[in-house]
């Protein structure tokens, strides 16, 4: 089976998530070709391989440093049909997913999104996704002989198995049509972790009492790496951005590590984290919903008990 | 201006998810259905932008069986003009946009929620845009309109972009784009008399199965610590959880 694996560059280094894809591809057996889009190091592209990639097409348009769905997606259905591949895979994001959307319409596959393992291959093609806000799973079957998959976080292991990748130059023409939309400005809290990607995060609620307490919740992330999030409540008062609200209407998390202080635990804040591998919660009120949906649990005052947690962090390491 | 609402029919957050029938049927027992909250800020948003541009109309539609009605309804009692169920099971992401597709002649935007909760797939706005040819974006946290061209703000990973097109265009929707609505007695009365036109589905394959469901393998008890031993919880965040 040919697998074609989208590799999506972000200031002109790979994803995280992208070599979580390649090392998919690499698990289902048969030949893994990845496909880069814009200006990106040599030896980015060329660290693929140790994740399992045999070839890596760059497309080095520099047009497409922005990342424009459309034309991603006309670049990608051409490379479908001229590698014969068999399956795109793609790892989640705001551009991946309706990249492969629409390459699934041109190459007229069979799509699934939120696939959490290995397809099952016994009797048809059969994936495994996550529905209901990862409150259940689904099994599908893929019927059409083309199939574009696109993957949840942790679907499969960034592990390296020790291959090299050739480095193939490829270009697609390109009409008006694929740059219909226009960005015209891009705000990213930059040097951040970013929140969907990290392995370990730390959230607040209303428990954190305003704004201008976020500091000790940043040590805290500090000392562990990670990134912050919120609950609804708070990015609702405005005390944190948007795009750091985590739950069933925020962002979906799937961090190894999910600390969550002074959040109740609202099934609409618990369906955006239940796929963290191990959940802490910290709150005062020992009937905090949370604390049914956690691994450890504190019952404590969020300002006595963090600046406590981040200096056992800092003498830990 | 035409404005076309998608709206999913779908379980409400609070819902306890369970299946039937060897985990092949979703249990609607005591579950409440509602408008998808992403679709209910796509409803608001255009029902703002028909408060703000003369002569504009607002259509719903919603792909479902005879059971969504109610649903439908209260997107009409919200401010919508007319609706259009088209009657099947909304089964999977494809299925559902060539449905859409089929009955989106002649509008000038198209808006629905991100995703719905339910199958949580995200892509029919991508696929409603590409089988009619149209730029589509998602999900956006603001849309203005001026003149033929749309101003966008779109959320992606750690921060936000600015985007623009012209019109037609697909959006899948998200908050802030505009506040939820709730309907006045008004728009409830109103809404019963609204037209509601029931189309049959266009001979669509599938192109997936879902052959069965499953819940989540349930979660061990939590582990109290005092909150006088904090480092306990790091040591067995290291050699427990193996997460440090």
């Amino acid at each position: 089976m040919a697998v074609l694996v989208f590799v999506e560059v972000g200031e002109g280094k790979v994803r995280k998530s992208s070599l979580e894809a390649v090392a998919y591809a690499h698990l289902m057996g048969g030949g893994v070709t990845a496909i880069a889009l814009g200006t990106v190091a040599a030896s980015e592209l060329e660290s693929l391989g140790k994740y399992g990639a045999q070839k890596v097409l760059h497309v080095a348009d520099s047009k497409l440093d922005q990342p424009v769905i459309q034309a991603y997606a006309s670049v990608l259905a051409k490379a479908m049909q001229d590698e014969n591949a068999d399956v795109l895979v793609l790892a989640n994001s705001s551009l991946a997913t309706p990249v492969g959307a629409k390459v699934a319409i041109k190459a007229k596959a069979s799509f699934a999104s939120n696939v959490v393992e290995l397809p099952s291959t016994a009797s048809g093609f059969v994936v495994k996704r996550s529905i209901y806000t990862g409150k259940a799973f689904s099994m599908v079957e893929m019927k059409n002989q083309k199939k574009v998959i696109v993957l949840k976080k942790n679907a499969a292991e960034a592990k390296e198995v020790g291959g090299t990748a050739q480095i193939v130059p490829y270009s697609v023409a390109l009409s008006d049509a694929d740059f219909a939309t226009k960005i015209t400005a891009t705000e990213k809290a930059s040097g951040d972790i970013l929140l969907p990607e990290a392995e370990i995060v730390v959230s607040g609620g209303r428990g954190m009492k305003g704004p201008e307490h976020w500091g000790i919740l940043e040590d805290l992330a500090k000392a562990l790496h990670a990134a912050t999030g919120c609950s609804k409540p708070v990015s609702d008062m405005n005390w944190r951005p948007h795009h750091e609200h985590v739950g069933q209407t925020g962002v979906k998390v799937a961090p190894q590590l999910y600390i969550a202080i002074g959040i109740s635990g609202a099934i609409q804040h618990l369906a955006g984290v239940n796929s963290s591998k191990c959940i802490v919660v910290i709150n005062k009120d020992p009937e905090a919903p949370f604390f049914k949906a956690a691994d450890y649990g504190i019952v404590g005052d969020a300002f006595d008990v963090l600046p406590k947690l981040t200096e056992a962090v800092k003498s830990m390491k | 201006m035409k404005i076309l609402v998608c709206i999913s029919h779908v379980p409400d957050t609070t819902s306890k998810i369970n299946f039937t029938d060897g985990g092949t049927k979703f249990d609607t027992n005591g579950v409440q259905f509602i408008i998808g909250p992403y679709d209910d800020y796509a409803l608001a948003r255009a029902i703002e932008l028909k408060e703000s541009i003369a002569g504009t109309t607002v259509t719903v539609l919603n792909v479902g069986l005879a059971d969504t009605e109610p649903t439908i309804r209260k997107a009409l009692a919200i401010g919508a003009d007319d609706a259009i169920r088209v009657n099947a099971e909304p089964t999977d992401s494809y299925f559902v946009a060539s449905q859409i597709a089929a009955n989106a002649q002649g509008y000038d935007l198209i808006l629905m929620g991100r995703e719905s909760i339910d199958y949580n797939g995200g892509v029919v706005h991508a696929m409603v845009g590409e089988l009619l040819g149209m730029p589509s974006l998602s999900p956006v946290m603001k849309l203005d309109i001026e003149g033929t061209k749309v101003k966008m703000s779109r959320e992606i990973e750690g921060g936000k972009e600015s985007v623009e097109a012209n019109l037609p265009l697909v959006a899948g929707c998200q908050e802030p784009i505009a506040e939820w609505k709730i309907p006045n007695m008004r728009g409830i009365m109103s809404a019963r008399t609204k037209p509601l036109k029931v189309v049959e589905a266009t001979s669509s394959d599938k192109t997936v199965v879902t052959q069965k469901f499953e819940l989540p393998a349930p979660k061990g008890a939590v582990k109290m610590i005092s909150a006088d031993n904090v480092s306990e919880l790091v040591n067995l965040l290291k050699t427990e959880a193996k997460v440090l």
